[in-house]
């Protein structure tokens, strides 16, 4: 089967590779009809994550058709149509017991912090991505969603990682009815979040980034103030002066380690890898965020340490908010939201491309070219069934 | 969609142009609220530990945990010097910096076997390789 691996550090490639096989009584195989690459797939691209083998199969958002299913599968059938959520769980652990479907603690023998997630290398597990033909997935009754017939594919492909990530974003913020709300990245992620965030009864929602198209493209999806931080001397100064003095009620980072804005954090975190990448968003976070204020943070950081001013945190009184969505948990909420016509997530593609293309794909995505937001990858036998 | 929007008539007027807002004010329609949800909603047909995936292939194990996890991924098993490289850091806990950097250093290594095996695979790049060598040893080699 086709699969998009990882060579070195800005190199993925397509290649054949030996399709999946059920290895355990509860896996199916899922055949892909659509997956994305994701805002944190450019870090293992970038090389910034730990534990990332030559030819790891890369992707963890992704979609497709159920074509076998291990002997113990209850749930699923060979061609439901399922939408895979990217955290792999068991559904029995301590923590899923807490509804804590992306801390598993059953699915990663490789580190005992993160769960398990397909296609992020071997620190998350080991398992193969969703940028291929097929998949292995394991636990597959409690894992894949089945897809509502009057659900978009587009729009299901964007609720396995996306939109759950953006709204529980938000969710984490505990926003309240009319709190200032500042986005620092205008990624998907960040996009869903500032969407999300009036759900939630936010009276302001201003979006951080440096890129004008994205900034754009916030204004109209999400309703967003928007900040180009390269266009302010002092980012958390210009949010204070535009939020009377105070600072922000909630922050949320949606950008992770390869942030831009900081030639020290740059350098530190992305070339010498002195920390874990280069924490800047979630440095202007805390930074700009009011005493007793909201942190959420979302974007994704290695597994060593960050420079942050974890001083002015205390100092503030803040409370920090982390995890990696638990996707499962959300998806009925959001699939009303769909419904409602709140949002149409698939409005964030802009790009569809044939898997065979990856490498291009990851080109435009990763170099922000002709204004992508989110490429989306077809199959070769997703392209012949449509 | 279950409950409305605890809210003033005034506020939700002023954001009647943004679809949705609002909607998840009350906390019953917050699907993460609260944070460790106890019983959980999911059907799950098995009882804590899951049945265990067969150990096919060498997975290295995290010294933080006492056992292999119930699954695993099985394609890149280590091998060569990366993977002596990565059984020596599996050697040390997450909480210790070794672990981490010894892996960051093995992915290099790994880059660099995975160069000499694409140049294994391709008859026309090896040649062209020990072309360049053998220039590059005349060049130094001249008078």
């Amino acid at each position: 089967m086709l699969a998009t691996t990882y060579r070195r550090p800005r190199r993925m490639r397509i290649e054949h590779v030996a399709e999946p096989e059920i290895e355990h009584p509860n896996d199916a195989i899922v055949r892909v009809t659509r997956s994305c690459i994701c805002g944190s797939d450019i870090h293992i691209y970038n090389g910034l994550v730990p534990d990332t083998r030559v030819g790891s199969i890369i992707g963890h958002e992704f979609c497709g058709v159920v074509e076998e299913v291990g002997p113990s599968v209850q749930h699923l059938k060979v061609g439901d149509r399922v939408l895979v959520p990217f955290n792999i769980f068991c559904g029995s652990c301590y923590f899923c017991q807490k509804e804590l479907y992306g801390n598993c603690h059953n699915v990663n023998s490789q580190a005992s912090a993160m769960g398990g997630f397909y296609g992020y290398t071997h620190t998350a597990g080991g398992y193969d991505g969703g940028q291929a033909e097929y998949v292995r997935v394991p636990f597959a009754d409690v894992g894949p969603t089945i897809i509502p017939d009057d659900i978009h594919i587009e729009d299901a492909v964007l609720l396995t990682d996306a939109f759950p990530t953006g709204y529980q974003a938000a969710e984490m913020g505990s926003i309240r009815e009319g709190d200032t709300v500042v986005v620092f990245g205008a990624g998907p992620v960040g996009l869903f979040a500032a969407k999300s965030a009036w759900f939630f009864g936010a009276g302001r929602v201003i979006v951080v980034d440096c890129e004008d198209y994205r900034l754009e493209f916030a204004k109209k999806f999400a309703h967003a103030e928007t900040v180009n931080f390269r266009e302010v001397d002092d980012v958390a100064i210009h949010l204070k002066k535009i939020t009377e003095w105070m600072g922000a009620d909630v922050c949320i980072d949606a950008v992770g380690c390869d942030a831009t804005g900081s030639a020290f954090h740059s350098f530190t975190g992305k070339i010498a890898m002195i920390q874990a990448g280069s924490p800047i968003a979630l440095h202007w976070a805390i930074n700009s965020v009011r005493k007793g204020g909201r942190i959420s943070i979302v974007g994704v950081y290695g597994p060593t340490f960050n420079m942050i001013p974890i001083g002015n945190a205390v100092n503030k009184g803040l409370t920090l908010r982390m995890n990696q969505a638990s996707v499962k948990r959300h998806l009925p909420r959001l699939i009303e939201h769909i419904r409602a016509g709140h949002i149409s997530p698939r409005e964030v593609i802009t790009h569809r491309i044939p898997l065979e293309e990856v490498a291009d794909a990851y080109d435009i995505f990763v170099n922000k070219r002709d204004n992508c937001i989110k490429p989306v990858l077809i199959p070769p036998s997703a392209r012949d069934a449509a | 969609m279950a409950g409305e929007p605890e809210t003033s008539m005034d506020t939700a007027d002023k954001f009647a142009h943004i679809p949705g807002w609002g909607s998840d004010l009350p906390r019953e329609n917050r699907p993460a609220v609260p944070m460790e949800r106890t019983p959980p909603r999911l059907d799950v047909p098995w009882s804590d530990p899951p049945p265990q995936q067969p150990m096919t292939v060498e997975v290295l194990r995290s010294v933080e945990r006492p056992e292999h996890s119930r699954t695993f991924g099985t394609r890149l098993p280590p091998k060569g010097l990366s993977g002596a490289m990565r059984r020596a850091a599996f050697r040390h806990s997450e909480n210790d910096l070794r672990h981490w950097l010894t892996l960051v250093a093995a992915d290099r290594v790994d880059v660099a076997e995975g160069v000499c095996q694409d140049l294994k695979r391709s008859p026309v790049k090896l040649a062209a390789v020990g072309v360049g060598i053998a220039a590059l040893v005349w060049w130094l080699a001249r008078d």
